[in-house]
């Protein structure tokens, strides 16, 4: 992509007002949970039983929970964790996808029947029986729990990419690169794989989402991020059980949770319509 | 298929450090910890077991679970008529419904109904499942009161066809979240492509009314690439169910996943993930005959 063409994309996503917006909520809710922490100090573990699921009040903005621990501080750790999940599980799967479609596609041959019959098998299986296994076996804290949800998730985008290498690999250019005597590796890098940017781009901002959406979901079963450690997720399993009492506690992280997998989405389309004119 | 993934699972699972074996608890001595070694056979090498586990599977033996002592197969029978008939709604209501508000949103392209159709599908997209389970609960069952928050059915009371529908309602719409968001966007993004065509604009300008191409001509067609996704969708209502379940109390094949990870329970586990993996498989290769019986020109491969 020449820099003229990246202004270009650049442009027309900003002249889209939802996934405009989408990216500025977005630049905001990730400052808000990195420097969040910073201004307001309470820290998320301290509990306080005498002051347990109170209201919303100035020392508490947000109410606390069954055991007297501040909301807001919660919220901002478990959005710092299921934020940071949900990124390294996309670039995991992005990665292992790229990995998996780049080199079906370019080789070809029994490796390649093999590795996209393997990414058929893992489509068929329902994501989460198959997180849910791996849990099992792996056990659950947060370095597994990103390698898990990324390696149940490469198998899309691994057949994007996969699909793209072949249809790159025949072009005329690429076929002139390899008569001119450039090692396979090299076509690969450096024709083959920029020219999957836009998919690679859309698919990873798409990935976030989804990625921050099963951990959360992860987290509710209580087989994802373990208390005391805050996630989205968890605070949800807490919140249903004290759902005739304090109501609202059900109701924040579901909401935020909702708001950026939303942003993502939006964003994502729009990056779609964006890079890939041609859509 | 069926073999790579029971493969793939059953090696997974006994290759991990702190496999099978650990599951033991901590006040076994060594001699009674050998014995159930041996008893479920953990001391053979892993590609042995799969062998045996294989064979016994060929035979509908998949093995005892490690915490019931029950046969896996009983344990899973118990809870598939649940899930089965829980994604089956699911999947009916998603395609009775998202047909329909697909059509309707591509006919009125760029107008308000499509905004928000196309909106509340986007929507239907990112919302947890789980807490979309827990508002409905809180706002039906805790707030007015009017349908049960968990169960098939109430307990100790006599079987009533309504209690068990009432028992349905939340939790098959929670879990149509899962099917209807995609099958509105499809259904949408064909008929558009359809709607585009040159036969739609002849069968247009020999003066047939806008029902006759619409229904006639642009629907027939554009439902073809639709029962395509339709087979794409029962792995992700499958999996919805997981979460489904756990919110509303079902006890379903997704709840026994759920019990079986928290146990360590492993050829449950294994189990489970071969018969879902049957299921789907099942159902995508009735699509794949629905789809030649539609379209004559597919042939299948």
């Amino acid at each position: 992509m020449t820099p003229r063409a990246r202004h270009g994309a650049w442009y027309r996503l900003v002249r889209q007002p939802l996934p405009c917006a989408s990216l500025v909520l977005l630049v905001a809710l990730h400052l808000a949970v990195v420097l969040g922490p910073r201004v307001w100090t309470i820290s998320p573990q301290a509990t306080d039983p005498i002051n347990a699921l109170l209201d919303p009040s100035p020392e508490h903005p947000l109410g606390t929970d069954e055991l007297g621990r501040d909301e807001l501080a919660r919220m901002l750790q478990g959005g710092q964790v299921s934020l940071v999940v949900g990124f390294c599980a996309m670039l995991t799967s992005i990665v292992l996808g790229l990995l998996v479609g780049a080199l079906a596609g370019f080789y070809g041959g029994v490796a390649s029947a093999i590795l996209m019959r393997v990414t058929d098998a893992m489509l068929a299986i329902p994501g989460l029986f198959l997180i849910l296994a791996a849990v099992t076996v792996f056990g659950a804290n947060p370095v597994t729990i990103i390698l898990i949800i990324g390696a149940t998730s490469w198998m899309a985008v691994a057949r994007v990419i996969f699909g793209e290498t072949l249809r790159w690999k025949a072009t005329e250019f690429v076929q002139a690169a390899q008569a001119l005597g450039a090692s396979g590796p090299y076509v690969l890098a450096r024709h083959i794989l920029p020219q999957t940017t836009a998919s690679v781009v859309v698919s990873a901002t798409l990935g976030v989402g989804i990625a921050i959406l099963t951990e959360s979901a992860l987290s509710y079963l209580g087989l994802g991020i373990q208390p005391p450690t805050a996630s989205w997720g968890n605070m949800l399993q807490n919140a249903q059980q004290y759902m005739f009492t304090a109501p609202a506690l059900a109701v924040y992280p579901g909401v935020v949770v909702t708001v950026v997998v939303l942003a993502y989405n939006f964003l994502g389309d729009g990056l779609r319509d964006a890079l890939d004119p041609r859509l | 298929m069926l073999l790579i993934v029971s493969a793939i699972t059953f090696f997974m699972i006994n290759l991990a450090p702190g496999g099978p074996s650990a599951l033991m608890r901590f006040d076994v001595t060594p001699e009674q910890r050998e014995a159930l070694t041996r008893r479920f056979g953990l001391d053979q090498p892993v590609p042995v077991r799969y062998l045996q586990w294989l064979a016994g599977a060929l035979h509908g033996d998949l093995g005892t679970s490690l915490t019931t002592q029950q046969p896996v197969l009983d344990r899973i029978g118990e809870r598939l008529p649940n899930t089965l008939l829980l994604s089956g709604l699911a999947l009916t209501l998603s395609i009775v419904v998202g047909i329909p508000m697909g059509i309707a949103s591509a006919l009125r392209r760029g107008k308000p109904t499509d905004y928000t159709l196309s909106t509340l599908s986007l929507l239907g997209l990112s919302i947890p499942a789980f807490w979309f389970g827990i508002m409905l609960i809180l706002t039906f069952s805790v707030t007015l009161q009017w349908l049960p928050s968990s169960g098939v059915a109430t307990t100790g009371a006599d079987f009533s066809l309504k209690d068990r529908l009432q028992h349905l309602i939340m939790p098959t719409i929670v879990l149509s979240t899962a099917a209807l968001p995609t099958v509105v966007r499809f259904t949408r993004s064909a008929m558009l492509e359809v709607l585009g065509q040159d036969y739609i604009r002849t069968a247009t300008a020999k003066g047939l009314s806008r029902t006759v191409v619409t229904y006639g001509h642009a629907l027939r067609n554009a439902l073809v690439p639709v029962i395509s996704v339709i087979g794409a969708l029962v792995p992700r209502l499958v999996g919805g169910a997981v979460v489904t379940e756990a919110v509303f109390g079902w006890p379903g094949m997704g709840r026994l996943a759920v019990e079986a990870a928290n146990g360590r329970d492993y050829p449950l586990v294994v189990g489970i993930t071969v018969v879902i993996a049957a299921i789907v498989i099942l159902t995508s290769l009735l699509v794949d005959l629905a789809y030649t019986w539609i379209d004559p020109r597919i042939r299948l491969a």
